[in-house]
């Protein structure tokens, strides 16, 4: 560390911080041979740790992906994606030759996430233009923006209790429907959606809206018209990412929403299945019995296999929505031009 | 983010010109939908306040038999909630607040550099084409549900890293925190702490990545044209400038790895002590992966004790964000 | 170019979902099913409607199993299980939203005292539906000692002396003096159990409460009572966790322990595995109800864990059903005819061989059965 003194920028910033006129001593800012020396080699070792660190993150990624394709593919076929788990026993085959399969929780999965987006959307987006466009700066917007942040770290097990608990005191005891999940994943969505249209918000130009009004036009025309048309790239992808976060969402779900194996439409009555908790549900009743006498298509290991694939089809869906998003964002970004 | 924040665009404009306007010549329905747009989003605003004032209401209403049920009543449940290890809430919830926080905190401490390294990496090193595809690379990993982490943890690393452990504590183990026996196979909290890191990992760095990116140009290459190298212009012109940021977004991370529940339920052997042996097995346990793993079967007043103790998690993440505000507010008002 | 290729592929993933929401709603076709002597069933049912229950997880196989076999004979019916806990099940059975409960607990008076206003006056009671003995499983394949047939000899006392930390070694004196002929190696024991709160850790409690006396301090409960060797999480995690490492003991229902070895009990002079047999055996003989007030509908199994008689495995776990003499708002009887027939089917020798060859438990001893069959006629109409 001593001899990071000698280094002029940092002796610069010194003399700048210590706010005495600058005296320039231009032989202190001779690098000698060895300082020079010192300099390159800590910037050779950061960069080694830079990309150290990332070769280092790297590792598990990769492994976390490549487990999730290899195990998955293995019982990833059409009739998995069109069956559900209705009438599936054990390791038994169906009559379709295949093991059952996911529709149901893909089902269940796009409900309860469009649930949950109906209701972020509209109150986040609408947060984000209460923050940025009537509230700015002042007390309120200060207050609400601390409690975004506070909501942005609710625990997602909590989210899924409160939601168990609204339900539970609101309709009675026990009540578990898809909707409950909604309301507990929303929770989750709306602080995301609220910070990225916030951010988005912000960037359109301050112009736009003073030619809007300079021309006559209503807060609420020049806020929908041009402010939000101008964001909206920008909130959609907004909008898309925080759908993947909380899609892969399980405890809450496990709690609020419980678990079926027949395919269920009704968002607001009955159990509803998701992927993320299928693939936990799968994972946890272990080994299929296949004893003497079972179908000669038993399969013991068949509900790990289904818990992979149905993971990987998760894994696919919000890769989907992140390409999605992306698109979206590139397609109609504005600013870049 | 900061910047823009202080750029504040519309307040300068505001109500008197758009009343002008409607005295002037808007037609009474733009008026009228003026207003019902304003109320909207005034009532957008509040819903924000009502809906964390109902989370804890019904957290509370729901959690208040644990504390005014009859005495024999909640120390029945908490004895069964804990295999009849303690009969008082207190008791109950000190271990676990003691477990979240160790494995949360370890993780962070683990994740941080790294994703600091890699935004960085992304940022400033990498050539532009590599960069961008890492980005969408992290995004990704951001969002890939936490049973998978949970399955992969269980299933791939626990075996994988038991021997590692094993060397850890043979080379380390007069260290306290190293100290064996090693747990075989390795479901510690040294185990859960690192499969934390790696979930968190891309969620900090997708947050680091576009602050540093903000970085501002002109100083990066002012300090550059002084002949400070690249790490040198790092730490001068972009960690600086990153710094509130880079704190909110580890909050941001600590915030997930507090909440984590499947990964810790499918990984971590639990345990009720205040044990700091890392690598051991049954030390601690996490709130959130308790509250999975107990309320199945719990009755009517062991749930009320299980949601007290999310109440308990709620006012920790509600602690530790308002505490990372304060810092970066302080961070970017200086 | 990029712009192309993202859009191509955003429009075959969208093709694929919408083809796949549009498709009907997937369910599978029933297979047939069999009788004991091998025929398809023909026989069809009049049952009709969706029916819901809920509960003990330990039940999902054969539930799985049950429904199947249930839906084959009443093609109008669509049932649902979910497998949220006895705890979760029990809770919304009280709350009428769910027809039955599964549960590894029986009743308490405070819930059978509930259970007035959702069974229409009547109360609730529980019969036991599925019994699956308990094995005590380990993890020595280098010893050679994972082959199915190869038992490793223990006395209720050793095992007590294991769970507590006591015996920490496989070739521990008093373990290689119970297996005179093994060769024990010389390896760490590392005890797994339950880490979540469950009806398999009460079951195995009990049975050491019972067996081991002084040797063993705990109360029976549902949570494991000490932090010896690891806990995991669902009788997956546990088996999951046994076949990680080498030197490994744990409990599990027999049929997930393929491919382990597991443990014979000593009972009275003899060492019992945990088969299907002697499973049975300990049902038949060892296994009483408890006694009930007059009147009264409930089924509580007695198991008598400190059994001498030989060729009894006493480790047993026992799971019930939940259901109502008579169900509130239900005038035309639907509820409590489907309550009806869906326990005598699970009664039957037909659905006893579903559950027992899809989810290795143990066929109910005719004895239980008289008394289930006994109970199970008194469903009705309030």
């Amino acid at each position: 560390m001593s001899q990071q003194t000698s280094s002029p920028v940092q002796a610069v910033e010194q003399k700048l911080k210590s706010g005495s006129k600058p005296v320039i001593d231009f032989d202190r800012f001779r690098p000698t041979r060895s300082s020079i020396r010192a300099r390159k080699r800590h910037n050779v070792v950061m960069t080694g740790l830079v990309v150290f660190s990332f070769l280092i993150a790297l590792v598990p990624l990769v492994s976390v992906l490549w487990v999730s394709i290899s195990k998955g593919l293995k019982r990833l076929n059409w009739d998995f994606l069109t069956h559900n788990m209705a009438g599936v026993v054990g390791g038994n085959p169906t009559l379709t030759g295949g093991h059952g399969g996911i529709l149901h929780a893909i089902i269940g999965t796009l409900e309860v996430t469009a649930g949950a987006m109906v209701i972020s959307v509209p109150i986040g987006v609408m947060c984000a233009v209460f923050l940025v466009e009537y509230a700015a700066g002042g007390r309120i917007a200060k207050a609400i923006a601390l409690l975004v942040d506070v909501m942005s770290g609710i625990p997602s097990i909590v989210a899924g209790l409160f939601a168990f608990s609204m339900f539970a005191t609101i309709v009675g005891p026990g009540a578990v429907n898809g909707f409950s999940g909604s309301i507990a994943l929303s929770l989750l969505m709306i602080p995301t959606v609220v910070k990225t249209s916030e951010d988005m918000l912000r960037v359109v130009p301050n112009d736009l809206r003073e030619a809007a009004y300079a021309l006559g036009v209503t807060k609420q025309r020049t806020i929908t018209k041009i402010v939000l048309r101008t964001a909206l790239p920008g909130i959609v992808s907004g909008v898309i990412l925080a759908i993947a976060r909380v899609i892969g969402e399980t405890a809450p779900l496990l709690i609020a929403s419980g678990f079926i194996v027949s395919t269920n439409f009704n968002l607001f009555s009955g159990r509803m299945t998701t992927l993320p908790v299928y693939v936990y549900n799968e994972y946890s009743q272990g080994l299929a019995v296949c004893g003497p006498g079972a179908d000669p298509g038993c399969v013991a290991s068949i509900r790990m296999e289904r818990a992979w694939a149905a993971a990987l089809v998760l894994i696919v869906i919000v890769l989907f929505l992140n390409l999605l998003g992306r698109l979206i964002s590139k397609v109609f970004s504005v600013e870049e031009k | 983010m900061k910047n823009m924040a202080s750029s504040q665009p519309v307040n300068n404009c505001k109500s008197n010109q758009v009343s002008s306007f409607t005295e002037a010549d808007a037609t009474q329905s733009g008026h009228l939908a003026d207003r019902i747009f304003k109320i909207l989003a005034w009532t957008a605003g509040i819903v924000i306040f009502v809906a964390l004032a109902a989370v804890t209401l019904f957290l509370i209403l729901r959690a208040l038999p644990a504390f005014t049920g009859s005495p024999a009543d909640r120390a029945s449940a908490l004895d069964a909630l804990s295999g009849g290890r303690v009969t008082s809430f207190l008791a109950y919830v000190g271990p676990l607040l003691f477990g979240t926080v160790i494995i949360a905190g370890l993780s962070l401490l683990v994740a941080f550099p790294i994703s600091v390294g890699i935004a960085l990496f992304i940022t400033h090193y990498a050539p532009r084409k590599l960069s961008t595809l890492l980005s969408s690379v992290i995004d990704l990993l951001a969002a890939i549900p936490s049973v998978v982490y949970g399955l992969w943890g269980a299933l791939i690393v626990v075996p994988a890293i038991t021997g590692f452990w094993a060397w850890v504590a043979h080379y380390l183990g007069w260290i306290p925190l190293f100290s064996g026996p090693v747990a075989a196979p390795a479901r510690s909290v040294a185990t859960v702490a690192l499969v934390l890191a790696v979930m968190i990992v891309p969620i900090i760095t997708s947050v680091a990545r576009d602050i540093c990116a903000q970085a501002p140009r002109l100083q990066q290459e002012a300090a550059l044209a002084l002949g400070a190298t690249k790490w040198e212009t790092i730490r001068l012109a972009v960690l600086p400038f990153a710094k509130s940021g880079l704190i909110s977004a580890s909050m941001l991370g600590l915030g997930r790895a507090l909440g984590e529940t499947m990964a810790v339920l499918m990984i971590l052997s639990p345990g009720f002590s205040y044990s700091l042996h890392l690598l051991r097995a049954s030390t601690s346990q996490t709130i959130a992966a308790n509250i999975a793993s107990q309320f199945p079967e719990a009755n009517a007043m062991g749930v009320a004790s299980l949601i007290a103790t999310g109440l308990v998690l709620f006012l920790i993440t509600f602690l530790v964000n308002f505490i990372a505000r304060r810092i970066t507010g302080k961070g970017s008002s200086k | 170019m990029h712009k192309n290729a993202f859009a191509r592929g955003a429009a075959f993933v969208l093709a694929l979902t919408i083809s796949v929401g549009l498709a009907a709603c997937g369910d599978n076709q029933p297979v047939p099913q069999h009788n004991s002597q091998g025929q398809v069933e023909t026989e069809s049912g009049h049952i009709v409607g969706e029916f819901a229950g809920s509960g003990a997880s330990s039940q999902q196989s054969a539930n799985e199993a049950w429904i199947a076999g249930f839906q084959y004979r009443h093609t109008g019916a669509r049932i649902s299980y979910d497998p949220a806990g006895s705890g979760a099940g029990v809770t919304a059975f009280l709350n009428g939203s769910v027809i039955w409960a599964g549960t590894d607990e029986p009743l308490s008076d405070d819930q059978v005292e509930q259970s007035k206003s959702v069974c229409a006056g009547s109360s609730a009671f529980e019969l036991p539906v599925y019994v699956t003995p308990i094995a005590l499983a380990y993890n020595l394949p280098q010893a050679g000692l994972n082959k199915p047939n190869r038992h490793l000899n223990m006395d209720p006392v050793t095992i007590a002396q294991i769970f507590q930390g006591q015996i920490t070694r496989w070739n521990d004196r008093r373990l290689a003096e119970l297996n005179p002929d093994v060769e024990l190696p010389d390896l760490a024991i590392t005890v797994i159990h339950r880490s979540d709160k469950s009806g398999t850790t009460k079951s195995l409690l009990k049975y050491m409460e019972a067996s081991a006396g002084p040797a063993w301090p705990y109360q029976p409960g549902q949570n494991w009572p000490n932090d010896i060797g690891q806990g995991a999480k669902g009788t997956a995690g546990l088996v999951m966790t046994l076949t990680q490492a080498e030197g490994t003991f744990g409990y599990a229902d027999v049929a997930q322990t393929n491919g382990l070895g597991t443990v014979a009990v000593r009972v009275g002079s003899s060492y019992v595995p945990a088969t299907e047999q002697t499973a049975a055996a300990m049902l038949e003989h060892k296994v009483t109800f408890k006694p009930q007030g007059a009147n009264s509908l409930r089924k509580v199994l007695d198991v008598d864990y400190a059994t001498n008689k030989a060729g009894t495995y006493p480790i047993l776990l026992i799971s019930y059903d939940v259901v109502c003499k008579a169900y509130r708002n239900d005038a035309n009887g639907k509820k409590a005819d489907f309550a009806k027939s869906w326990l005598t089917y699970l009664e039957s020798d037909s659905g006893q061989q579903q559950s027992a060859s899809n989810a290795g438990s143990v066929p109910l001893s005719s004895n239980i059965r008289q008394g289930f069959a006994h109970s199970v006629r008194e469903i009705g109409v309030a």
